[in-house]
């Protein structure tokens, strides 16, 4: 993972070069430059803030049209829990499961399937001993690249097992060849999503080299073109294969109830997670044994590609989760019996270090010692006039080489003070001259 | 030479970490291995809470350079009547507040000690106490 890839690009002819995205990147990905924002590849974490915040949709998710999936012959879609959430009072989730057949898939398989495999996995790594506390889940992507990126010490607390998506994938293809008798590779697979990380997740996955998963479809897009779709349907046989706790993965707090009784911690928002794991890391939550936390607020039903409003979305999901038996995946997934997929990581998670001031620890020092110096001049307004999101970071992008100190406004007005002044006096200097002559 | 020192107010838990916090992010840029970045970060933790919980309010001062992180607490008072009690795990002075906080496990002192590379504590009652850590790196 070299963290260069992601999925949230600009549109530039809309950006109008504000701060508004600037100001709420919480890895400070962003600077506006020249009147246009740029973002920061290797520090981006798909978190689709900017999406969110952009109030001139400037901010884009790189996901496939609907139409890119009659480039297969054989189409499965993997719908998120997430997508149940998007339509009010929806009677049941075979409706989605119909609807997505009748817009040209295959097959469908539920992520929320996945997610009761992942939940099984998870529970079996937990009982190994002798590992750090709390574990953190892998399930949010834009989380595991934050802790890569700005946490690399508690990469080690994270589990590695692949996301439900994933294993949801494999499984489908597996099955879907098996049973038509047809090559893995003539099938494509989409995901349906609620955010962009999922997107990034497919380009570049996070602990194994290859995703089964062939392109991203964003609820947004799929949202209308599924209504009409379902329009007519009854609710047929096609029921839902996941529990109600794959289901409610779909929501913050979701999987950390799923994976059971054990002392669990979720947390929502970027900002809330940053905090938690800043405990994390002073050793401030040793007797916590799972942490599930999703970076948008909601959990996944917030997710920037999302239609419907989180609140409604969540109650929605827990209401078709409610109609379901209370099975735990426990007593329905046996992973003996699983086809052979892979339900684990192959490598290694690898610490991010694009926010390291130099390769050398000396090098880094001595350009700190810079942006110390700089930053004692600088206004400390954090305004973001310059482009970057805070005076700290201004001083840290003109130690890098990016900017320079005229791009304050504030540093430039006095200047320009101190330089009228000058002028001043030498007008001054020419008339005494004058007078003494 | 990196230098930074951090007011530690007595009570303040509001602010209570921001010191910490400010050393890790500090650290992180600089590119100081994860397992010492780990240990500086609880015992910078554990000594800023300290003196939150336990002292009249101090500093905390970062010293850097090429091979070490120095990282020295200077509070105000009261002073530590008996070190070598203070120093044993379990052994703690907090009040119900602050164990409702979840502080006053009486692992303070003790994990700093465990996770510094060099560690020495002086105090005089009622004047105050000062420790001083030193964490190798590079």
């Amino acid at each position: 993972m070299d963290g260069r890839i992601h999925s949230v690009t600009l549109d530039k002819e809309r950006c109008t070069g504000c701060s508004n995205c600037l100001m709420r990147c919480p890895t400070e990905a962003i600077r506006v430059r020249r009147g246009r924002a740029h973002i920061i590849d290797e520090r981006c974490i798909d978190c689709g803030e900017c999406i969110r915040v952009c109030s001139n949709h400037a901010k884009i998710a790189l996901t496939e049209p609907l139409s890119s999936v009659f480039a297969y012959r054989h189409r499965i879609a993997l719908p998120a829990p997430a997508l149940y959430g998007q339509y009010r009072n929806l009677p049941s989730i075979s409706l989605v499961i119909e609807g997505l057949i009748r817009l040209g898939f295959s097959d469908v398989v539920e992520v929320a399937l996945g997610a009761d495999i992942v939940t099984r996995a998870i529970k079996e790594k937990l009982k190994e001993k002798g590992l750090p506390k709390p574990m953190i889940s892998s399930a949010c992507p834009t989380i595991t690249r934050l802790i890569q990126l700005r946490f690399p010490d508690l990469i080690e607390h994270i589990i590695d097992v692949r996301q439900p998506m994933e294993v949801a994938a494999s499984l489908a293809r597996k099955q879907y060849a098996q049973k038509h008798s047809v090559s893995e590779d003539e099938i494509g697979i989409f995901f349906i999503s609620p955010c962009a990380a999922k997107a990034t997740a497919i380009h570049n996955p996070l602990g194994h080299s290859l995703s089964q998963v062939n392109g991203i479809i964003a609820i947004r897009d799929i949202y209308g073109p599924l209504l009409q779709a379902m329009d007519g349907l009854k609710v047929g046989e096609k029921e839902t294969r996941a529990t109600r706790y794959g289901i409610g993965w779909a929501k913050s707090g979701g999987e950390a109830k799923a994976v059971g009784s054990i002392k669990r911690l979720a947390v929502d928002g970027m900002e809330d997670v940053i905090s938690v794991l800043e405990e994390i890391e002073n050793g401030r939550l040793r007797d916590i044994e799972f942490f599930e936390g999703a970076a948008c607020r909601g959990g996944c039903v917030g997710g920037p590609l999302t239609f419907e409003n989180k609140f409604i979305a969540r109650n929605t999901v827990k209401c078709l989760g409610e109609k379901l038996p209370v099975t735990h995946p426990d007593e329905v997934i046996h992973l003996e019996q699983l086809p052979p997929i892979p339900l684990h990581f192959e490598e290694d998670l690898k610490p991010n270090d694009s926010l390291k001031l130099h390769p050398s620890i000396s090098g880094a020092i001595e350009r700190m010692e810079r942006m110390q110096e700089i930053l004692s001049i600088l206004p400390g307004y954090d305004c973001g006039s310059c482009g970057s999101p805070t005076c700290r970071s201004f001083a840290e992008d003109i130690v890098r080489g990016y900017c320079t100190q005229n791009d304050c406004i504030f540093l430039l007005r006095d200047r320009l003070k101190v330089m009228a002044q000058e002028m001043i006096d030498i007008s001054q200097t020419k008339r005494e001259h004058s007078n003494d002559n | 030479m990196i230098q930074a020192k951090y007011t530690v107010v007595r009570g303040d838990y509001a602010r209570a970490g921001e010191a910490s916090a400010d050393i890790k992010r500090t650290l992180k840029q600089l590119g100081v291995d994860s397992s010492t970045l780990r240990r500086i970060a609880v015992a910078s933790y554990e000594s800023e809470l300290n003196m939150v919980i336990h002292s009249l309010g101090g500093t905390l001062t970062l010293v850097i350079d090429n091979d070490r992180v120095k990282l020295t607490s200077n509070d105000l008072g009261p002073g530590i009547f008996d070190v070598n009690e203070a120093m044993q795990e379990g052994y703690s002075t907090a009040d119900d507040i602050a164990r409702n906080y979840g502080f006053g496990a009486g692992m303070g002192l003790p994990n700093m000690r465990r996770n510094a590379d060099k560690f020495a504590i002086y105090s005089m009652v009622p004047d105050g106490t000062t420790i001083e850590m030193e964490f190798n790196i590079g």
